[in-house]
């Protein structure tokens, strides 16, 4: 209550707030959102079933909910960042008991009226608490060992369990993400450094367990490595999607084959064209200029969200801002890498972009927090 | 405060160097993505554009039009029909074990087809076509065709199938297709892309297979775009197939369906030679069987019937089939002695019956003997003893070599399948072969076309048309490809004496037309039409003397196998030749009884061109022949018009 009878006259209250919306994220959010809906489009040769039209319907809702999270003060969003965690954290175990397997995956939680996929909720959640935890935290005892271990615990219990679903996608985004907030918060150099030397470690030992009996990885995940390694190993099998969506790349060219005319993703020889590869598809229809245009847009929002953290006086609010941008960052990082050839095929969608209720749904709610930081902020120049 | 505490100028410093160090890393990852996309997209681009246009572009092949094949009048004896086919795709059918059995009702197909092809349908994708039903008539096709409404993903299609309209006449001459299999294509060297398609018609046996590379055509081609399970999306372009070259033999359709019918039940063959030309005009081998039934693929009933058959059907007898020539081969004997001037025309020479080589005796056919006997009496009544005291004078090795020259002994060049060579043997054959001398004995065996003396039917009749020209006629089957006539080579001359030739011209004339001949019932009365002939009845078991004792005594006692084997060689007109022919009856019995009359009728209907008329018959036999005539299994004649 404090912070808010200090800033009172900085903060804006009722509708006024929509005034103070951060509203070149919203058009930037708004805009690579209509592409994919156009992508989508495309992909179902010409027809707004059975993606473009539901796509747009889930940003609709997300929009508002945008609006909604945004609108609500953010001490309200740091207060519950906690509990956000643990039921995140409730659902994760869940997942493991009652989820519904799908490919060859347990990802999903059916409640009857709503599916939903409780990584992708520990995605924000996570960023959540650790800002919270950092703005808690007072400074001086960041770097200090017992300090560290507990939000490494927090970022490796849901890690865990992600992995164990096993989605290597969503566990690298989960781990990297908030470690991102982790050295947002200023957490000595020499943690990181030595996480990198053990990362090695980790890897080397990830690929030693192979064909152990303490196998880490499953074996098609062990193959997708394999695979990504080497692609032409195996052209028809495993090889086949990247093989594929290199072949959609390329032949895109500069301008692009014109839209609709990809014969990769019209003749269906680009796996999930609709999902994971959509971005092979738009750029083999728009070519190097249309997959720039994509990356720029990308880039824009994380700019808009950095300079919306570094503005603001609230550590809270820009550890979350910085900590959103980030996971953003590696959601379409990740998958470009991976459609390029660049990183194994881990299974991450292109944010805002690919066909998909739940990751749509949770990457506004993100942004709904950023816009929340964002008008509720003590702005630097007071 | 709390704001004090938490806004901490130092620690905001750190976050926003932190902030711009971790915003610093994401834009040169960033940077990255960007030149990884320029090097796909920009740099590489015109590799990935050709593997997307490999990937979506298919090529199939389109199967040419198989040749048609007719006879020298143009009349079709193989040809291409609409084969009508029914075809199911599940993704339109929807409950396909439904429209399958609504179809059941409509057109014959049997439970265990349905299953089958509803097994097929499960393992192939929803939109690949399958093959419900083949072959079906045209009634069935309409009745298809007007229920198509209760019949979702059911159509008709209609390809192209290998049709033998005269069905068994040309069974052995033209062959027959069928689907190219792994033995097929392990045993070629052809690299033709057809072979490749399932089911591809190939030529298995007769002018089908030894013509089957100008017959067959050239495939074309048409790129179509797939999609990446195989789906067609549309054709790009084509490039049309080449029919196969049509084929006209020199056959001629009516006479081939008189002669197969003539041999009727017998276990025979014959072959029937213009002697100018050496073309083929009918070339008969019974029994046979209807070929249709191997292109459509023949029961394991039926073809185990074919193989069981004694009669052998399947075999083409005329070529394939080799027989001693009994009494034929005494013409090559008479020629070898008169050529070598070993005998002259006047010689006689007395036959009691048998003749007595040391201990051994070899016995004449007639027991009571020929009495005096000169080379023209020697054909007429077929002499045997003549022939043993004349074949020592010449030897084995001129025999041999006159007959050579006539065409025995070596493997016609004819389009069909498995053309024996048969055997003239020569000391220096059975010294390598048999592993022992020639001894006198075989010689006389020899001069009466006995022991090791084999000759196809083919060969025979290629035998009897250089008896008639004097020149080395060859016999051929093709009459033109493609429109094209094949080449015709005058036939050389064989170089041998007019007195010689006339000589025994002379005696065979006098086989078929002196009364009281071998041959002399079975003569041709019109004049101008007279036939010169030879009969021959060719042991295949000698009669042994128990078995005479117990009364064994004819041919017809004797189990089917061991009776002697019935043949004729003939030419016609006498005074201007333009037929020969040859007949063999296997195991039929004797030559003048079983082969020649066979002879003269064919040779009747060559030599009118269709039914001779009654006078061309000895007087005593025209109410017989007529009725006999009603009695053969012909073709109902088509009218010329009808043809055209």
């Amino acid at each position: 209550m404090s912070y808010l009878v200090h800033n009172h006259k900085s903060v804006p209250t009722g509708t006024r707030k929509v005034l103070y919306l951060n509203w070149p994220l919203i058009l930037l959010v708004t805009a690579v959102a209509s592409i994919g809906f156009v992508m989508l489009y495309s992909v179902a040769g010409g027809s707004v079933d059975p993606w473009a039209a539901s796509q747009a319907k889930k940003f609709a809702i997300g929009f508002v909910l945008m609006l909604i999270v945004a609108f609500i003060p953010i001490y309200f969003w740091r207060n519950v960042a906690g509990l956000a965690y643990t039921i995140s954290l409730f659902l994760l175990i869940g997942v493991q008991f009652f989820g519904t397997v799908g490919m060859g995956a347990q990802r999903w939680i059916d409640f009857g009226f709503i599916r939903l996929q409780p990584s992708e909720l520990m995605k924000i959640a996570l960023v959540m608490a650790l800002a919270s935890y950092y703005d808690w935290l007072e400074p001086e005892k960041t770097s200090r060992p017992i300090w560290v271990l507990l939000p490494l615990i927090l970022i490796g219990v849901p890690t865990f369990l992600v992995l164990k679903q096993p989605d290597l996608g969503t566990a690298l985004l989960l781990s990297i993400g908030g470690t991102a907030v982790m050295f947002l918060a200023g957490v000595s150099w020499i943690y990181f450094a030595v996480a990198t030397v053990s990362a090695g470690g980790m890897v080397a030992a990830v690929m030693f367990s192979r064909g152990t009996t303490w196998q880490i990885l499953k074996n098609y995940q062990y193959r997708r490595i394999d695979v990504f390694l080497d692609p032409s190993s195996d052209p028809l099998g495993a090889g086949y999607h990247i093989t594929q969506s290199k072949i959609a790349l390329g032949s895109g060219g500069w301008a692009g084959r014109g839209f609709m005319q990809g014969t990769q993703s019209r003749l269906n020889f680009l796996p999930e064209k609709q999902t994971d590869f959509i971005f092979t598809s738009l750029a083999e229809q728009l070519g190097f200029i249309g997959g720039i245009s994509l990356l720029v847009l990308y880039t824009l929002i994380i700019v808009f969200c950095v300079v919306s953290a570094l503005n603001n006086k609230d550590r809270f609010g820009a550890l979350l801002t910085l900590g959103i941008a980030t996971t953003f960052f590696l959601f379409f990082a990740v998958n470009m890498s991976m459609v390029m050839g660049i990183a194994p095929v881990v299974g991450v969608p292109l944010p805002l972009v690919s066909y998909g209720g739940t990751a749509m749904l949770v990457l506004m709610i993100a942004f709904g927090l950023v816009q929340s930081a964002h008008i509720h902020r003590p702005s630097l120049g007071h | 405060m709390s704001l004090n505490r938490r806004y901490d100028p130092k620690t905001a410093k750190k976050l926003t160097r932190r902030g711009l160090i971790l915003f610093g890393a994401q834009a040169g990852f960033v940077g990255l993505l960007g030149m990884r996309l320029r090097y796909l997209q920009v740099d590489q681009a015109d590799q990935f554009r050709l593997l997307a246009e490999e990937n979506r572009i298919n090529i199939r092949l389109l199967a040419p039009m198989r040749g048609l094949i007719t006879d020298r009048n143009g009349v079709d004896l193989a040809e291409n029909i609409p084969n009508y086919r029914i075809i199911i795709v599940r993704e339109q059918a929807g409950d396909a074990a439904e429209i399958l059995a609504r179809l059941a009702t409509i057109i014959p197909l049997e439970q265990k087809d349905i299953d089958a092809t509803l097994k097929l349908m499960k393992r192939r994708a929803a939109f690949v076509p399958v093959t419900v039903a083949e072959r079906l008539s045209w009634p069935e096709m309409a009745a298809v065709a007007a229920n198509a409404p209760a019949l979702p993903g059911i159509s008709a299609e209609v390809g192209s199938t290998r049709f033998y309209p005269r069905g068994k006449d040309f069974a052995h001459i033209v062959g027959y297709v069928g689907p190219v299999s792994e033995y097929d294509l392990s045993h070629t060297e052809d690299q033709d892309p057809l072979l490749q398609i399932p089911k591809f018609q190939i030529g298995k046996t007769g002018v089908e297979k030894k013509i089957d590379r100008r017959l067959r055509g050239f495939s074309g081609s048409k790129r179509i775009e797939v999609n990446a399970v195989g789906r067609v999306m549309r054709e790009l372009d084509r490039n049309d197939s080449k029919t196969g070259a049509g084929l006209e033999l020199t056959v001629d359709s009516h006479l081939q369906n008189y002669l197969q019918a003539r041999l009727g039940d017998y276990s025979a063959s014959a072959a029937l030679i213009d002697v100018n030309t050496g073309e083929i005009m009918a070339i008969g081998s019974t029994p046979s069987f209807d070929p249709n039934k191997f292109v459509t693929g023949i029961s394991s009933v039926d073809y185990k019937m074919l193989t069981s058959n004694k009669f052998r059907p399947l075999a083409n007898k005329s070529v394939q089939g080799t027989y001693p020539p009994g009494s034929t081969f005494k013409m090559m004997v008479a020629l070898a002695a008169l050529e070598a001037g070993v005998i002259d025309l006047e010689e006689t020479i007395y036959c009691p019956g048998y003749y007595d080589l040391g201990n051994q005796r070899f016995n004449d056919w007639k027991r009571s003997g020929h009495g005096n006997v000169n080379l023209r009496s020697s054909l007429r009544d077929s002499c045997d003893v003549f022939y043993y005291i004349v074949s020592q004078r010449v030897g084995i090795e001129k025999i041999a070599a006159m007959a050579r020259r006539f065409g025995l002994g070596s493997r016609l060049d004819l389009p069909l399948n498995g053309i024996a060579a048969g055997l003239i043997p020569t000391k220096e054959w059975k010294r390598s072969n048999v592993g022992e001398p020639w001894r006198i004995g075989d010689t006389l065996n020899s001069a009466i076309g006995q022991g090791f003396v084999l000759t196809s039917p083919m060969q025979l009749a290629t035998m009897a048309a250089r008896l008639a020209t004097g020149r080395a006629v060859v016999p051929k089957l093709i009459r033109s490809v493609d429109g094209v006539k094949t080449a015709f080579v005058q036939p050389l001359d064989l170089g041998l004496s007019d007195m010689a030739l006339n000589a025994v011209r002379g005696g065979m004339f006098a086989v078929s037309n002196e009364r009281g001949a071998t041959a002399y019932s079975t003569r041709i009365a019109e004049k101008t039409m007279r036939m010169a002939g030879k009969t021959g009845t060719s042991q295949v078991w000698s009669i042994s003397k128990k078995q005479r004792a117990r009364g064994v005594a004819r041919n017809a006692d004797l189990p089917w196998e061991r009776r002697d084997h019935a043949l004729f060689v003939a030419f016609a007109p006498f005074d201007r030749p333009r037929f020969a022919m040859a007949v063999v009856v296997e195991h039929g019995g004797g030559g003048s009884r079983f082969a020649a009359p066979i002879a003269r009728d064919v040779m009747l209907e060559a030599l009118y061109g269709g039914q001779p008329p009654a006078t061309a018959y000895p007087r005593s036999q025209r109410t017989r022949i007529k009725n006999e005539r009603k009695l053969l299994d012909l073709r109902p004649e088509v009218n010329k018009g009808d043809q055209a």
